[in-house]
């Protein structure tokens, strides 16, 4: 569905991605790991449009997209969520999921529909629909742009460090949350930190080092390969 | 002095303050960036009401005329000196968006006249009435109630439409208003054919004063809508018109207290005034959104 080619990505000097080829199969949910300043999130947001791509090309359902705008990917289907987790602060909570459906425009039952179903998954966000995004504690503002960039209906999810600085029982819902998405069929990119719990989720695995691709495999295997930790775990034990 | 006088004096230079500065940071918020060009969409809206005057067709018909040309004028801004430049840096904006304002002026000068021109005004502007106990120029009161509704209309654009919401999630996160699919190109050709339509309302109001234009006309809108914007908030709207506002007081009230022969000097007082505000808030009265980072 998604196919990474040579992808590179510098900024000035810095060689962030250096030819990265990497594939994620319809339904596939895919983690990309790797120590800070791997280059996984530069990856991740050359593919959204949102960085330019200094080399490669990104296919998706066999069209390239290379170079294509980040609206335009939103159009085609892929919706990224950066690590930055940017709610519109000023924006109430239904606002920025409005926003989220703004290819959607003419489809405002189906918009409705979407942001009511969200809502029963995360009735705290429905508490706080008229509250400014900015109010909302970091876990809930992590749900929101979540389910604010579903609501664009994609095909494709990047997700980049979702359980990022939140609280223990946060980051399982989030992982509750990322699961039930791929059993729903979602086609998912993620990157995460928290290794253990994304590789128990995930369908494959790739490990990045330095821009580069280190190692790439089933889950499972990945997990199980000791002497890839200290790849992705950094200087954690 | 009279109270009411005084106020309805504040009120309808405030509204047309704080019209003209909405028009300029409404483009700012979104792109950082100060349209140079913008006093020119004033000046642009002036001569088409020039050039039409002669058409015999009803004045409001003239007016439309002249807004409408504004708007078109600001949209061939953005797609004449900020769209081919944008992507590569800051300075190359401000220095196309100069040389547009230039290239406009001088096409006014030499295609049209350096000396004023007689733009068609209704017979209302110049009379008066009685309000309040006050004798008062229409026109004053006719600029109040534009200014009402055309921040009604703006503030309900900005809270309740898609467009509106779009345009302010793009002001405060431009790259992630991109990222939920609200195309970059739109959003500020959006911007700048409401920062034409201010300017084109502006310029109905503001040479209603004066009846005429002249080239250079537009100078003087562009340096209130900024200085309303600095002590406002460079990047909030609301702070635009609050700054708007607050200029007009101060200007109005050195128009009632300062004796004849300081008047000339009233600009310097209002930049010293201007100068305090800004050493006692650095970003301007109104804070901008919460996050802000440039594109
Ligand atoms: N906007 C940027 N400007 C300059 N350098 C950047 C920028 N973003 C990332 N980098 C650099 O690129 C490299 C990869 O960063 P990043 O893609 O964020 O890695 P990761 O997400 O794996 O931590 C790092 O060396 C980082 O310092
Ligand atoms: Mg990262």
């Amino acid at each position: 569905m998604l196919d990474i080619e040579s992808l590179e990505v510098s900024y000035g000097a810095v060689r962030a991605v250096r030819g990265v080829s990497l594939g994620v199969r319809k339904g596939e949910l895919v983690t990309l790991l790797g120590a800070n300043g791997a280059g996984k999130s530069s990856t991740l947001m050359a593919i959204a449009g949102a960085v330019r791509a200094t080399a490669g090309r990104v296919r998706l359902d066999g069209a390239d997209v290379t170079g294509a705008t980040p609206e335009n990917m939103v159009r085609r289907g892929v919706a990224a969520v950066p690590e930055t987790r940017d709610v519109f602060p000023d924006l109430t909570v239904a606002q920025n999921l409005q926003l989220g459906a703004f290819t959607r425009r003419r489809d405002q039952a189906g918009v409705i529909h979407d942001r009511e179903t969200h809502f029963t998954h995360f009735p705290i966000l429905a508490e706080r629909q008229h509250l400014p995004a900015g109010n909302l504690s970091g876990g809930e503002q992590q749900m929101l742009v979540i389910a604010r960039a579903l609501m664009s209906r994609p095909s494709v999810l990047l997700l980049d460090e979702p359980s990022l600085g939140l609280a223990p029982i946060v980051v399982d819902q989030i992982f509750d949350m990322i699961g039930s998405l791929k059993d729903s069929g979602l086609t998912i990119l993620l990157v995460e930190q928290n290794a253990a719990k994304a590789l128990a989720v995930s369908d494959r695995a790739y490990v990045m080092r330095l821009g580069r691709i280190e190692a790439e495999g089933p889950a499972s295997e990945i997990a199980a390969a000791t002497e890839l930790k200290s790849l992705y775990l950094g200087a954690e034990p | 002095m009279n109270p009411v006088q005084f106020v309805l004096d504040v009120l309808s230079l405030g509204g047309a303050y704080a019209l003209m500065a909405l028009g300029l940071v409404i483009v700012y918020g979104i792109l950082r960036l100060v349209n140079f060009a913008y006093g020119e969409l004033i000046m642009v809206s002036g001569y088409t009401m020039f050039l039409v005057s002669g058409s015999g067709f009803p004045w409001l018909v003239m007016a439309g005329c002249g807004v409408v040309m504004a708007i078109a004028a600001g949209i061939a801004t953005d797609y004449l000196a900020f769209r081919p430049v944008r992507a590569k840096s800051v300075t190359a904006v401000l220095i196309t968006s100069f040389a547009f304002s230039t290239l406009l002026q001088n096409a006014a000068l030499l295609f049209i006249s350096p000396r004023p021109r007689a733009v068609p005004l209704p017979e209302l502007f110049s009379r008066t009435v009685e309000f309040a106990g006050v004798i008062t120029p229409v026109r004053n009161l006719i600029t109040i109630a534009v200014a009402v509704v055309m921040l009604g209309i703006f503030s309900w654009l900005m809270r309740s439409t898609a467009l509106g919401i779009a345009m302010r999630a793009a002001a405060t996160n431009f790259r992630m208003a991109r990222m939920m699919g609200i195309p970059a190109n739109l959003i500020i050709s959006a911007a700048f054919a409401i920062s034409g339509l201010l300017a084109g309302t502006v310029a109905i109001l503001w040479i209603g004063r004066i009846g005429t234009v002249v080239p250079g006309i537009g100078l003087e809108p562009l340096l209130i809508a900024f200085i309303a914007t600095v002590i406002g908030g460079m990047r909030s709207l609301p702070g635009a018109v609050v700054g708007g506002f607050l200029l007009a007081l101060i200007d109005t009230s050195l128009n009632y207290t300062l004796p004849q022969d300081l008047l000339k000097f009233r600009d310097a007082f209002t930049f010293s005034l201007v100068i305090l505000i800004l050493l006692w808030r650095p970003e301007g009265i109104v804070r901008g959104p919460a996050s802000g980072q440039r594109t």
